[in-house]
């Protein structure tokens, strides 16, 4: 099931954000381009190593030629897949088994947004299909809210466990330096919170920030003579069962539930070997059906589990330990501060660190929980 | 001076669909070998990639599967969005006309009408079985 995915092969050799929250002043592109600049030289790399460019921005379509042209690249490869927040999970599988079968040497993997100092909304391309459109969801967050009511029907999930997903990545935000939202955040404050598309509320959704993040990928031998703490990527997978959620056979269980445990078969690890979980929590529902479809907990039981205080501060399970996409950011797409946040805990570096962490997922969402993603990363020691 | 192998090309099914819509006809497609039915319409059955179609007529008769109530700025009032599974099989996004909002709830038995809409036609549900 692990097919041939080419297993601590390849490793983030440096990583950076930049930008995070407010980053008055910039396109989005510069964003990016900071936040490569960075990455490239925690890597001990020059800008000129880059032979493969993944990037996603959210208002260029060629983003990845944009950025190619901005350094003066000339990549072997470009790859813009837009699979939503989950890209970038998808393009470190594409640069795994680019860089493991010699087609590439290094890769940059790049996003950039600017979305709340530009705009202040969601800066998307992103549209309901035309069979769904003359019905005016509210997009993204209504077919979030129509998987939740039916969660809620089935298992008894309810508004007072969604919000505990809040108030537990309020948190740990609030012990990060770089989160943008920090305070006091109780059950209450989230039930009296105004309702948006019913269940969610706005403490129900993530924030709209701006922000950067970039990883450079090589091979793990490489990796270890330029950082001292190289990050082995242990596993990856990813999987599509719909784009409109209309479409989705249940909506109460996605392809996470396919793309968990094929990663966890390439890495040769299963949930109960996650030190730390990053998990795209755009909604308050998706840590909850993540948490199940990655097999954290029963399916239905996902409300209860974070409701007893297994993914807060002091838990069982460290989830979201930058405070997530509800409170440290949001910038449209999140899955490349996931991984950061997993690569940062294995390499002792995370604002709320977590002892003798060896082994770290960050599971991405694109779309209306149509494209999930999953990658395990690891120390060198799980190699 | 067109090409004569445009000629041949059969309609889309989406056109197909469409037009039945608008003649006040709500279509789906069933797979003959596996007698599965499904929407959107499409040239294959999702899953197998089986082209042996054809179209039926819907009896209308639904049930909410799904269903989210979106707030406005007052004075709009309130409006959802739902998903209904029509009884042959198929999903699909809609509304229920006829009821508040907050009174669309899942499982509640729907029947389909079409209405026009910014000037096009429209597939919408309304409560049976129960009063308002």
């Amino acid at each position: 099931m692990g097919g041939n995915f080419p297993r601590g092969r390849t490793a983030i050799a440096g990583y950076a954000t930049y930008g995070m929250g407010e980053a008055p002043g910039h396109s989005s592109l510069e964003i990016a381009a900071q936040a490569s600049l960075r990455a490239v030289a925690d890597a001990g790399l020059n800008m000129a190593d880059i032979d493969g460019l993944f990037i996603c921005l959210p208002d260029d379509f060629f983003a990845g030629m944009s950025l190619a042209e901005y350094f003066g690249l000339s990549p072997r490869f470009t790859d813009n897949n837009r699979t939503g927040g989950s890209s970038f999970m998808c393009h470190m599988i594409t640069a795994a088994m680019m860089i493991d079968a010699g087609y590439i040497d290094t890769a940059l993997i790049a996003y950039g947004s600017n979305q709340r100092t530009n705009s202040g909304k969601l800066a998307s391309a992103f549209r309901p299909n035309a069979w769904d459109l003359p019905y005016r969801p509210l997009f993204p967050v209504s077919p979030y809210a129509l998987a939740a009511a039916r969660h809620m029907h089935d298992y008894g999930t309810t508004r007072e466990h969604m919000a505990a997903v809040a108030v537990a990545a309020r948190q740990w935000a609030n012990t990060n330096p770089e989160a943008f939202a920090k305070g006091p955040l109780s059950i209450e404050d989230c039930l009296a919170a105004r309702m948006v598309s019913s269940p969610i509320s706005v403490r129900d959704c993530c924030l709209v920030t701006d922000g950067g993040a970039a990883i450079v990928m090589t091979r793990t031998d490489r990796a270890r003579g330029l950082h001292p703490k190289p990050v082995p990527l242990l596993g990856a997978a990813a999987a599509t069962w719909w784009n409109s959620i209309a479409q989705a056979a249940d909506v109460t269980t996605t392809s996470a539930a396919e793309s968990g445990p094929r990663a966890y078969a390439a890495a040769g690890l299963g949930p109960q070997d996650m030190d730390v979980v990053q998990l795209y929590d755009a909604f308050t529902i998706n840590t909850i059906l993540f948490l199940e479809d990655l097999g954290f907990c029963p399916k239905g039981e996902g409300g209860r589990f974070v409701a007893d205080g297994h993914i807060a501060p002091g838990g069982s399970l460290p989830v979201n330990t930058n405070g997530g996409g509800l409170s440290c950011c949001h910038p449209g797409m999140y899955g490349l501060f996931a991984i950061i946040e997993a690569a940062r805990q294995i390499r002792g570096e995370a604002a709320n660190q977590m002892p003798d962490v060896h082994v770290a997922l960050a599971h991405g969402n694109g779309g209306t929980l149509s494209s999930q993603a999953t990658v395990i990363l690891g120390s060198l020691a799980t190699i | 001076m067109s090409n004569p192998a445009m000629a041949t090309l059969p309609e889309g099914p989406e056109a197909t669909w469409r037009k039945a819509l608008a003649e006040g006809r709500l279509l789906l497609q069933r797979a003959k070998g596996s007698g599965t039915v499904f929407f959107p319409p499409r040239w294959a059955e999702p899953g197998t990639g089986e082209t042996d179609l054809e179209w039926i007529e819907a009896a209308g008769l639904g049930t909410v599967y799904s269903v989210t109530v979106i707030n406005q700025k007052p004075p709009q009032l309130p409006y959802h969005v739902a998903l209904i599974d029509l009884d042959e099989g198929a999903r699909l996004m809609s509304r229920v006309d006829g009821v508040p909002a907050e009174q669309v709830h899942i499982g509640m038995r729907v029947c389909a009408r079409i209405i026009t809409e910014q000037d096009a036609p429209l597939l919408v549900f309304e409560p049976i079985g129960e009063k308002g």
